[in-house]
């Protein structure tokens, strides 16, 4: 049995290590190498600090720095506060999987469309605006900065409005291995008020099932591109679209000053999660004193509530955001101050006809691709640690988050040189295997707490009936599994659907999906085709998970404990 | 004297158009990737319509690689040279201009010159100073073939601007006297440049040094009074000028919901066609400064290591057909002028020109006055260097 464990587990390194790891090696060696001055094809073989002296003198580089951190910082704070004071104030009264289901839309929805939406939404010419407009007396939009605000406080909001529910999800999901309603009923008996109960007892087990994708959610606030070119500051703008920017560039000599950003990127996402690893440490000294301490903490309770309606205002916020999508998509003429499009027409779905098909198509063969290699690689990987009884050594940990700590824009331009070095690019397959970097991470992050959670005691029964390691997996743990790997599935879906750099970098812009032409468009002016695309680009992640909510519900409707309904 | 023995040379140095047969039948079967910026439907679907044109008459397809900005196309040819992809490139064809094409010139990213292979060639002016022979006064040398004319001008809503500044000058009282109601898109883009570049053109006291490669002391000389006038127009900019739409595209975006009154383009036709899609109010009109506006073509370029060299020739030369440039000049296709020198066509296409639609937010050539030629492309990167300097903090 250790045989065979050492060997599956052999392989799935071995496939990760050259799949997954080594391209993000080179394309990271082939940046750092520019961010020290070595770039050939420009004739630049000397090494030296001189990019990042440039770097340094770029405009409003201190300004890109800063913005990116307070941006990347706050939005992931807050978001973490707003959904865990959500989750204490509502989940006793909330079936969990209504509230999944609640949530499908925001996760759905990729994170450049939702930009899109609430760019109209929350501009001075946008809904809100048009529906105050009568009754100030706006005849034109006011000259407010509501979005590209110098402060960042759109893309801070933005960023909320994606991650408060990605958060809620997660830690939802967790929220079913812990035996929540006995702590609470145990604590509400002992005389301590609910959001106390939540914060002294029930999070110290949360966090550290949560703690990884709150990494993610940092990592990915602090370098997101899409959204804050969209929402973001513009003059200057955050560190992630400063170095975008430099990277295309019309003079080439820029890659290098690019480099040194993309590098420095990576060092602040670093930087970020080790702040964020001081915090816990200290957080847990001064937990136990404070729970030693042993208040009742009955006030808590006002600030659960507050809590609980910043989250109802940033979903409502959301949803106004995907609904002017789909009536964008369906508008002709849509001027301010009309709160409705003065007429309508369905040109932009019949006449992009053509080219949304196609886009569909690819995306979808992408999804498909990327999500089956990366749940097989992800089953293997987690099969082969309980066969091997062995947990994940913090290298192997430290491996699956690599691509989601290192900007994109960085490592992408080298791993493009490497992988035309080896003859492979500007095809689907190397978009599939580029896209897989992002999709593997996030589907084995959404898979590994609750295969980890599993209840040890159904394998132990199984194989104390004699069902060997293949029969365990097969008849057991995926059947137990069915929801988890299918919401890993749905996450997956929705990586694959929103990746925009690497399926451009990489298809050599010749493999068109919905998001890379929902970029594209979304830089022209009209706002009609862009909802098309953005609604098509939500709509198919939102299938993916719809599929997760409804085939475990009927494939389990006669297994009370699996079926999704509350145990309480 | 001198020209004789020029286009002698251009006959010994380029093949003679005889072969021309050669590259039809090299490039039968091919699929040409053009890289062309994507975020404008009709010039995608012009786009469109050139490949089944040439898929028909010469069995050429294209594929449009969309790009949300052109220096995408130059970062992957760079990455192909660097990783020694000296053929079978991924990029055949490039809509490409200044910046760009200098950085590709200069590295020798580029196929040719193949222009003066094109039997279509002889419907262009090619002299040394036409404006088919110059992109921002770097001599094309037959790198690039022109498809397109651009002019820069205002769009501005009539039902809210009674009298549009005259000049670059009016802008700073038209400015004060209507606060936060124009704005110029970010000049690290390219009509942000422009934007800087015409009001240059206007108030510098000496417009000839900027036909020549910048210098410290030319620019300091030159920009001068520009920067006087920036610092007076900006704090009555849209947003205080904190913050700029990142292209032409979006502002046109602003112009219909009506965040400002004014906007700029490249393309004159821009506002009858976007009246006519829905997505100006159909009271927006055209203007340009009293002294005229700057003025250029846009090129296609061949990579060096381009794939489908053959084909991607193919499509330069149709676009450069009489038929194609009066179809893309037409309103309800394009609405782009045509490159074509007036003087060298027949009658049958001068004909297909007079016949063309027109509109009421259409200029005519008339109005639209005379064109100014672009600055030495080195001025544009030391302007949005030096404006970012000042203005980015």
């Amino acid at each position: 049995m250790s045989q065979n464990g050492r060997l599956l587990r052999a392989v799935v390194l071995g496939a990760v290590g050259l799949g997954l790891i080594a391209p993000i090696v080179i394309g990271l060696w082939q940046t750092g190498r520019a961010a020290f001055g070595i770039l050939p094809a420009l004739g630049q073989n000397m090494f030296s600090l001189e990019p990042w002296g440039e770097l340094q003198t770029m405009p409003g580089f201190g300004t890109s720095l800063r913005l990116t951190l307070v941006t990347g910082l706050g939005s992931t704070v807050l978001s973490l506060v707003l959904a865990t004071g959500f989750c204490a104030a509502v989940h006793a009264r909330m079936n969990p999987s209504a509230g999944a289901r609640m949530l499908t839309p925001f996760l759905a929805i990729p994170h450049a469309a939702m930009a899109v939406g609430l760019a109209f939404v929350l501009a001075p010419s946008g809904w809100i605006a048009r529906m105050v407009a009568p009754l100030a007396g706006w005849d034109r939009p006011p000259d407010f900065s509501t979005i590209n605000d110098g402060w960042g406080l759109a893309l801070m909001l933005g960023l909320m409005v994606k991650e408060v529910p990605f958060l809620l999800l997660v830690i939802l999901s967790v929220l079913s291995q812990i035996p929540v309603a006995g702590h609470m009923a145990a604590g509400r008996a002992l005389g301590y008020g609910r959001g106390i109960v939540w914060i002294k007892i029930i999070m110290p087990q949360v966090w550290p099932l949560i703690r990884l994708p709150v990494w993610v959610v940092l990592a990915y606030a602090l370098s997101v591109v899409d959204m804050a070119i969209i929402l973001g500051p513009s003059n200057p703008p955050t560190l992630a679209v400063a170095v975008t920017r430099w990277f295309t560039d019309p003079d080439p000599t820029m890659i290098l000053p690019a480099s040194a950003g993309a590098i420095l990127q990576a060092v602040v996402v670093g930087l970020g999660v080790v702040l964020l690893m001081v915090i816990e440490t200290a957080g847990k000294r001064l937990g136990r004193w404070w729970i030693r301490r042993g208040g009742r903490g009955l006030s808590a309770e006002p600030g659960l509530w507050v809590a609980s309606a910043a989250v109802m205002a940033l979903m409502a916020a959301g949803l106004l955001a995907m609904v002017s999508l789909v009536v964008w998509s369906l508008a002709w003429r849509w001027s301010f101050p009309q709160i409705l499009p003065e007429s309508w027409s369905l040109k932009p779905w019949g006449a992009a006809q053509d080219g949304w098909m196609r886009a569909l198509m690819n995306t979808l063969l992408l999804a498909g691709a990327t999500v089956g290699l990366s749940l097989a690689l992800a089953i293997a990987w987690l099969e082969g640690e309980d066969r091997a009884s062995r947990t994940r050594a913090p290298w192997a940990e430290a491996l699956i988050y690599l691509p989601l700590l290192i900007p994109q824009i960085g490592f992408l331009y080298g791993l493009n040189v490497g992988f035309l070095q080896i003859g492979l690019s500007g095809g689907i397959w190397a978009v599939v295997w580029a896209q897989a970097l992002f999709v593997f991470p996030y589907v084995m992050i959404a898979l590994s707490d609750p295969w980890r959670a599993l209840d040890p005691r159904m394998i132990r029964a199984a194989a104390a009936l004699g069902a060997g390691p293949g029969r365990r997996l097969w008849t057991v743990k995926l059947p137990v599994l069915l929801r988890p790997i299918l919401t890993a599935t749905a996450i997956g879906v929705a990586v694959s659907v929103a990746q925009y750099l690497p399926t451009l970098f990489m298809g050599a812009g010749r493999v068109a999906t919905l998001t890379t032409e929902a970029v594209t468009l979304s830089s022209g002016s009209d706002r009609r085709v862009t909802g098309v695309y953005a609604t098509l680009q939500a709509g198919l992640p939102f299938a993916a998970y719809l599929a997760a909510f409804i085939i475990p519900a009927m494939v389990h409707r006669n297994r009370r404990a699996l079926s999704g309904v509350s145990t309480t | 004297m001198k020209l004789p023995f020029l286009f002698a040379l251009t006959l010994l140095a380029t093949p003679a158009l005889a072969d021309w047969q050669l590259t039809l039948d090299a490039a039968r079967g091919q699929t040409v990737y053009w890289n062309a910026w994507g975020g404008d439907a009709r010039t995608n679907a012009f786009i469109a319509w050139v490949g089944d044109q040439t898929e028909a008459k010469f069995g050429v397809s294209v594929e449009q690689a969309k790009l949300s900005d052109t220096a995408e196309a130059v970062t992957r040819v760079i990455s192909e040279k660097t990783a020694g992809q000296d053929e079978g490139g991924s990029v055949d064809l490039i809509w490409i201009n200044g910046p760009n094409f200098l950085a590709m010139k200069e590295q020798g990213l580029l196929h040719g010159p193949f222009v003066a292979d094109l039997p279509n060639a002889k419907y262009l002016d090619l002299g040394p100073t036409s404006p088919a022979s110059v992109d921002f006064t770097v001599p094309v040398e037959g790198m690039e073939s022109p498809w397109r004319l651009a002019r820069f001008v205002f769009n501005y809503d009539s039902a809210r601007v009674d009298a549009p500044p005259r000049n670059m000058a009016d802008f700073v009282d038209w400015a004060a006297v209507n606060p936060g109601r124009m704005t110029h898109p970010d000049p690290s883009n390219f009509m942000g440049a422009t934007f800087l570049k015409q009001a240059l053109i206007e108030l510098t006291p000496d417009a000839g040094v900027l036909q020549q490669p910048v210098t410290d002391a030319a620019f300091d000389a030159a920009t001068a009074p520009l920067w006087d006038w920036y610092d007076a127009l900006r704090p009555n900019l849209w947003r205080g000028g904190e913050t700029y739409p990142t292209n032409e595209s979006v502002q046109q975006q602003l112009l219909n919901d009506g965040e400002v009154d004014i906007a700029m383009t490249f393309d004159p036709a821009s506002a009858a066609a976007a009246i006519a899609d829905g997505l100006l109010p159909e009271s927006v009109r055209v203007f340009v400064p009293e002294s005229g506006s700057i003025g250029n073509i846009s090129f296609v370029a061949i990579p060096y290591n381009a794939a489908n060299a053959e084909g991607a020739k193919v499509v330069a030369n149709f676009l450069l057909d009489p038929a194609t440039q009066a179809h893309m000049q037409n309103i309800e296709v394009l609405g782009s002028f045509s490159v074509l020198d007036p003087a060298r066509l027949n009658d049958d296409a001068k004909a297909k020109f007079a016949a063309l639609p027109s509109a009421p937010a259409l200029p005519t050539l008339a109005e639209l006055g005379p064109t100014l030629l672009e600055p030495h492309a080195s001025w544009m990167t030391r302007l949005t260097e030096e404006w970012a300097r000042r203005y980015v903090k």
